[in-house]
């Protein structure tokens, strides 16, 4: 697979586009705006379809049992907003609306770690992992790119018919995965071969992990990198399989460690092949204000950061704990 | 105190910090800070009863700033009123700062009441920082301000119940009424009026004032301070953009920095 940086787009646009292409195929496809239409990129459909549009304003509450209601009536509903207030704001509505009645309804979680920069921490979703996948259900989704992010939504409305949880960020990054790239919910992706190391990475981090595993082989160590596009349902048989082959993991993500890819890597693995596991991420702390990459710098989520977890845990692998 | 010539000067030097601090961070909310600074003006310049140099003065009267994401028109009245130096503002929203983004009370900020900036959740705290005051039979008053987007959020009218239910007249909250949000015109987004009818509704005691006269905005306070067992709001009618002629009542400024150029002529425009 060619993994090339073309250029830089925010996975955002990469939603706000496959919305709109999507729509042309389905159209019982709906949007609903929260007062951030823009940001959320879903004017680029509001634009192209203004009468399957509809502004509920500030209250995300309402909008998701609406959202219920509107499935319920036989529509495919999208809603996006910051995910800090799509995730949280209005958990108990998405838990028991939504994932209880098991409807398919597509949430767009934005502005997703803390690259969303200067807004500071009450903007920057770093738990919204961890509430979306502890909810039966529901499918979470964290593609890594902008062409992944429209490949995702696609895979939303095609491949299921339950609630999906999309992850997606602000900030202008690396988009390098092929168009055409196949996108099958609940499969993982090996993006570089390796046989010393794992490293499990999603979202933004994916991009930091392959720059790591170029140090790395710098360095003689021999990096698998994997790309976790589905969070939820998670592709055990390749964490698996991986862990077999190369006895050392490190996962990478731009949330809290409390209950992200991490845990969700650590609980397959305790139970099917435990093997050492170093985890970058978030540690228990809001974010706060900053530039994008002076924050990526100071919480750790660099691809340097991901290069020493490597190595420490390979230190663990050789002592054996 | 200061007299109604003076609190105008303030008022348009608090304008033009906000300004240059969102200029320099190279983001932040310029619209609502312009429209409510007057608001802003009027409480800590008069209305309330507070000590700069004793943030936390237990008999103090509070403000909640609901909406968390007018930072820097609250950063840069603190900083006119004396709780931190003025030269500060220039650091907001860089990596360090104590102004953030959207307030945020652990980095330690004086004169900051609440962590804020996740809409509709201020008009709570006040409640039941109004209910404390009346279990403790304290004399101070609670003061809030609400956007007139924020409205939109449901649980803005669990708390007018809340309120109104318990009483609470030492509760006065402001509407920054300047009738556009981030997509566009309020009544377009998610239609609020008839505004005062719904809130008089809910049990409070509503007044409607010029949000931009700072001797309206003191009157209507005092007057309010004589109605007794209700919570009180004040529909201040005001303009997005506020004091820079060719920004006003425009929405796309709703959440724009102005760049180094358009700096220097906003300023020159203050007014
Ligand atoms: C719960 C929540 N949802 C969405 C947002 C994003 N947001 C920030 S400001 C804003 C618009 C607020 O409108 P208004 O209260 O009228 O303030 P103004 O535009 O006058 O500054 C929105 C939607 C938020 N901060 N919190």
């Amino acid at each position: 697979m060619k993994l090339e940086k073309n250029e830089n787009k925010a996975t955002r646009i990469g939603f706000g586009e496959g919305l709109r292409d999507i729509a042309k195929q389905n159209t019982n496809i709906i949007g609903i705006g929260a007062d951030i239409t823009s940001s959320v990129s879903m004017n680029i459909f509001a634009d192209e379809f203004p009468e399957r549009f509809f502004s509920f304003g500030i209250a995300e509450q309402n909008i998701v049992a609406a959202a219920a209601g509107l499935a319920l009536g036989g529509k495919i509903p999208f809603f996006s907003t910051y995910g800090v207030f799509a995730a949280l704001r209005a958990t108990d509505q998405i838990r028991i609306s939504l994932c209880y009645n098991n409807l398919h309804v597509i949430i767009g979680g934005a502005h997703a770690g803390i690259s969303v920069g200067a807004d500071g921490a009450t903007h920057q979703a770093l738990e919204d992992i961890a509430i979306m996948r502890a909810l039966p259900n529901m499918t979470v989704l964290s593609p890594c790119d902008a062409n992944q992010t429209y490949n995702a939504v696609f895979a939303a409305v095609t491949q299921i018919n339950s609630p999906v949880y999309l992850r997606f960020g602000r900030e202008p990054m690396p988009n390098f995965t092929p168009k055409n790239l196949e996108f099958k919910i609940g499969k993982g992706q090996i993006f570089t071969e390796g046989t010393d190391v794992t490293i499990i990475a999603t979202g933004h981090m994916v991009w930091e992990a392959l720059e790591a595993a170029k140090e790395l082989t710098k360095q003689n160590i021999s990096a698998q990198v994997i790309n976790i596009h589905t969070i939820k349902p998670i592709d055990k048989t390749l964490l698996i399989e991986s862990a077999k082959q190369t006895g050392a993991v490190v996962t990478a993500e731009e949330h809290q460690i409390i209950g992200g890819l991490g845990s969700v890597v650590a609980e397959v693995l305790s139970q099917n092949y435990p093997v050492p596991i170093e985890f970058v991420g978030v540690n228990d702390s809001f974010g706060e204000s900053g530039n994008p990459n002076e924050l990526m710098v100071k919480y750790g989520l660099k691809a340097t950061n991901i290069v020493s977890s490597c190595k420490k845990v390979l230190s663990r692998k050789l002592k054996n704990y | 105190m200061s007299s109604i010539s003076e609190l105008k000067n303030i008022a348009k030097h608090i304008r033009i910090d906000l300004l240059k601090s969102i200029s320099e961070a190279g983001s932040g909310h310029t619209g609502g800070s312009l429209s409510s600074a007057d608001i802003f003006t009027a409480l800590y310049f008069n209305i309330l009863n507070h000590k700069p140099d004793n943030p936390n003065w237990a008999e103090r009267d509070k403000l909640i700033l609901s909406i968390g994401h007018i930072a820097p028109v609250y950063y840069a009245t603190l900083a006119h009123v004396g709780y931190f130096s003025i030269d500060e503002l220039q650091t907001l929203r860089k990596l360090g700062s104590r102004l953030q983004g959207h307030p945020g009370k652990d980095h330690g900020l004086p004169g900051i009441e609440l962590s804020a900036g996740s809409l509709g959740q201020g008009l709570s705290v006040a409640v039941g920082l109004a209910l404390a005051s009346k279990i403790d039979k304290k004399n101070n008053y609670i003061y809030c301000i609400n956007g007139d987007g924020e409205l939109q959020e449901g649980s803005i009218w669990e708390a007018a119940m809340s309120a109104s239910h318990h009483k609470l007249d030492n509760l006065i909250t402001f509407i920054d009424r300047n009738k556009l949000q981030i997509d566009g015109e309020t009544e377009n987004v998610m239609s609020l009026e008839p505004l005062a009818d719904k809130w008089k509704a809910f049990g409070w005691e509503v007044f409607e004032c010029n949000g931009h006269n700072i001797e309206e905005i003191i009157n209507t306070v005092n007057t309010a301070k004589t109605i007794k067992n209700k919570p009180k709001l004040i529909i201040a009618n005001t303009i997005m953009g506020k004091g820079v002629k060719s920004i006003e009542n425009n929405h796309k400024w709703h959440g724009k920095a102005p760049s180094k150029t358009e700096l220097e002529q906003f300023i020159s425009e203050v007014y």
